[in-house]
């Protein structure tokens, strides 16, 4: 076992913090005042390579691994989780499915493109009476001449406005439950395609999240995005490999957090002293340090057995899990340590905390984790 | 054409360091290391030339196997080719001979270095690698333009601009205001892993012997507390920050 990061892993990690210091920092505060999605960022990334990270080069991308993926996610996450869940939500959501489902001439049309950062990608699985019940999907797809008729609509779907394509999940042979489900791509001019505005977010507010409504949007049938009635099975596999991403948007979040409240601990002053010199805060700080440690560990280790092609969908929730819910406590803790200050909106720790709030919610609730490790683990179903 | 970047590694000016055993060198093994600054801004005025003129870019070290890591940025950022020298160099004379030899085998037009590296800022290895190759140069140069084989170059001098002329090859040494570097690109490192570095063992009968030593490093002194005034209006506030000046810091 070794647990050191290979050299081109650690290069990836400096640039990604450089860059995400230098080009992500400076507006983050704003972008999350303002609620403001900026698209110029997204370029950015593209031309550094990012938005392509862990996809081969054939399609595009820069051939790097989950893990190198991963960190990035931690270090864009830990400057702005924002545009973390942006970039993890086109990167292991939209270009992941496209990679596990999608056929060479769909990967060469959309894959590539969404590899090279030409535009975002976003997949759209929940519907407002199916979000942790994704097999309830009720968005029909219908049969035509030549293609299908997409109609319903979708909640909660990142980047939705922006994407250059979106991959909907819809029923195309209802009775046969999660078995009738199919995906299909759809590019952003397809007539019946309308996004609506953002939400109005409590966190995550740099990040757009829309709904889709979908009336009669007709796609051909090379559309398709894997088997007819694999939609279902195939977004399972895709969404194990968003949990590690969503982990390490967890572990960024807490990193920044745990940074933010040392320096605050060693230069506040009270009763004539740092308060970083009291135990209660010290005690504090060191259970944020191994929480982030615990839940890096996690994280990596999830990606790894992802790059080792081994069985990792049971690390994958483990680590979501406990990420995101390190960095609930390592945000809340936070603003504990900045008393009054953590609680204004000068400081950047209120932030960590409503961002973090996300990370139990999206791409399966803390609870649905819980039940994914316990069916691991030989219990329900 | 043949664009050489000298690359030194340095360790990271934002970092702490220590020193080592003997307190001759700063402890490389713990320190977290990073490519020069200025060398940074000569890889990215050589990629420029290449993109308008077309070159191969080289970037050249002297260092341990460790040093390949600079060279590998290098490569990432967009560089061609990468070269590491071993040599038993010690002072800028010798690094600088050894250096000057590498650019002969790769028979360069165009050497740039940074004005200085940021661990011993001595400023010495891009003029000496001129002078030993007998070539024009021009130090810290904040504008540098190629045609043919010519170029202009600008330089900050007291009060204005200096304009020089030169013929290639040529040797210049990089300033503050030259370029923003790039950042490597994320496809550029995952093809730095794969690319071979080229290694160029010399040895004493080329670089001869050292004419400087150093005899022992030390660390600055740790900067003391701030002190902060308060309850003061701005008159009174400047009157005791000009005696505190002027009787405790003695500095005015
Ligand atoms: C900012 C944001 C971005 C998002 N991005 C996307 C996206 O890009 N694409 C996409 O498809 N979706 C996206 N989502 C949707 C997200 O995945 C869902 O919100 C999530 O899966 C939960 O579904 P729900 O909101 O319907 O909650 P529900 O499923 O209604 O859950 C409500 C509560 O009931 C609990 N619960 C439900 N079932 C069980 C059970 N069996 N046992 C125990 N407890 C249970 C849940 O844990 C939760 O606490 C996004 C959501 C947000 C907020």
């Amino acid at each position: 076992m070794d647990f050191t990061l290979a050299e081109e892993d650690r290069m990836v990690q400096e640039t990604v913090r450089d860059f995400a210091e230098r080009e992500l920092g400076p507006g983050a505060a704003a972008r999350d005042r303002d609620g403001t999605f900026d698209l110029d960022v997204y370029r950015k990334m593209a031309e550094l390579g990012l938005l392509g990270l862990p996809i081969a080069e054939e399609w595009g991308g820069a051939g790097g691994t989950y893990l190198q993926y991963a960190i990035a996610v931690e270090e864009i996450s830990r400057v702005c989780a924002s545009t973390g869940l942006s970039y993890a939500a086109h990167v292991s959501l939209g270009l992941g499915s496209l990679s596990l489902l999608g056929s060479d001439v769909q990967k060469g049309t959309y894959l590539a493109p969404g590899a090279r950062g030409q535009y975002l990608v976003a997949f759209g699985l929940t519907e407002a009476g199916a979000g942790s019940d994704a097999g309830g999907t009720r968005t029909r797809a219908a049969k035509v001449e030549g293609g299908w008729l997409l109609s319903g609509s979708k909640a909660f779907i990142t980047n939705a406005k922006s994407a250059g394509v979106s991959v909907i999940t819809a029923v195309t042979d209802p009775g046969k439950g999660a078995r009738g489900i199919t995906a299909f791509l759809v590019p952003k001019d397809t007539e019946g395609f309308y996004p609506s505005t953002s939400y109005d977010k409590m966190g995550m507010r740099a990040s757009e999240t829309a709904e889709i409504e979908l009336r009669d949007a007709y796609v051909p049938d090379e559309a398709m995005l894997g088997g007819r009635g694999e939609g279902f099975r195939g977004f399972l596999e895709v969404l194990d490999g968003g949990r590690i991403s969503i982990g390490a948007l967890g572990v960024g979040i807490a990193q920044a957090a745990l940074e933010a409240s040392l320096a605050y601990a060693q230069t506040r002053e009270q009763f004539g002293q740092k308060i970083g010199q009291f135990e209660a805060i010290q005690f504090k700080l060191a259970d944020m340090a191994m929480e982030v440690e615990m839940a890096r560990l996690l994280v990596h280790k999830a990606a790894w057995l992802k790059d080792q092609h081994q069985p990792f969908g049971q690390v994958a929730a483990m680590a979501k899990l406990f990420a995101s819910e390190a960095a609930m406590r390592a945000a809340t803790q936070a603003i504990q340590i900045h008393g009054g200050n953590g609680y204004i909106r000068e400081y950047p720790v209120e932030r960590y905390l409503r961002d973090a709030k996300l990370l139990e919610i999206g791409e399966g609730t803390s609870e649905i984790q819980r039940l994914v490790i316990a069916r691991g683990l030989g219990l329900g179903r | 054409m043949q664009v050489v970047v000298l690359v030194k590694q340095v360790a990271d000016t934002a970092a702490r360091i220590k020193l080592a055993d003997g307190k001759q060198d700063i402890d490389r093994q713990s320190a977290s290391l990073i490519v020069n600054p200025y060398d940074e801004m000569a890889i990215e005025e050589a990629l420029r030339i290449k993109e308008k003129h077309g070159a191969t870019v080289w970037a050249v070290t002297l260092g341990e196997a460790k040093a390949e890591e600079a060279l590998r940025t290098a490569l990432a950022m967009g560089v061609d080719e990468a070269a590491r020298v071993s040599a038993p160099a010690s002072d800028a004379l010798t690094v600088a001979r050894a250096l000057a030899q590498a650019v002969r085998e790769i028979s360069a037009d165009i050497v740039i270095a940074g004005r200085s590296a940021a661990d011993d800022e001595q400023g010495q290895v891009g003029t000496l690698v001129a002078t030993l190759l007998d070539w024009p140069h021009v130090t810290e140069v904040t504008k540098l333009e190629i045609s043919g084989s010519e170029g202009v170059a600008e330089r900050e001098v007291e009060g204005g601009v200096e304009i020089l002329d030169f013929s290639l090859p040529v040797v210049v040494t990089t300033q503050e205001g030259l370029n923003t570097p790039r950042y490597a690109s994320l496809p550029g490192i995952m093809k730095a892993k794969r690319k071979e570095i080229r290694q160029i063992a010399l040895g004493e009968d080329v670089v001869g012997q050292p004419v400087l030593a150093v005899r022992s490093l030390e660390l600055p002194p740790p900067r003391g507390q701030g002190r902060i005034l308060t309850d003061l209006d701005p008159a009174q506030a400047a009157k005791e920050i000009v005696r505190i000046l002027h009787e405790e810091a003695k500095l005015i």
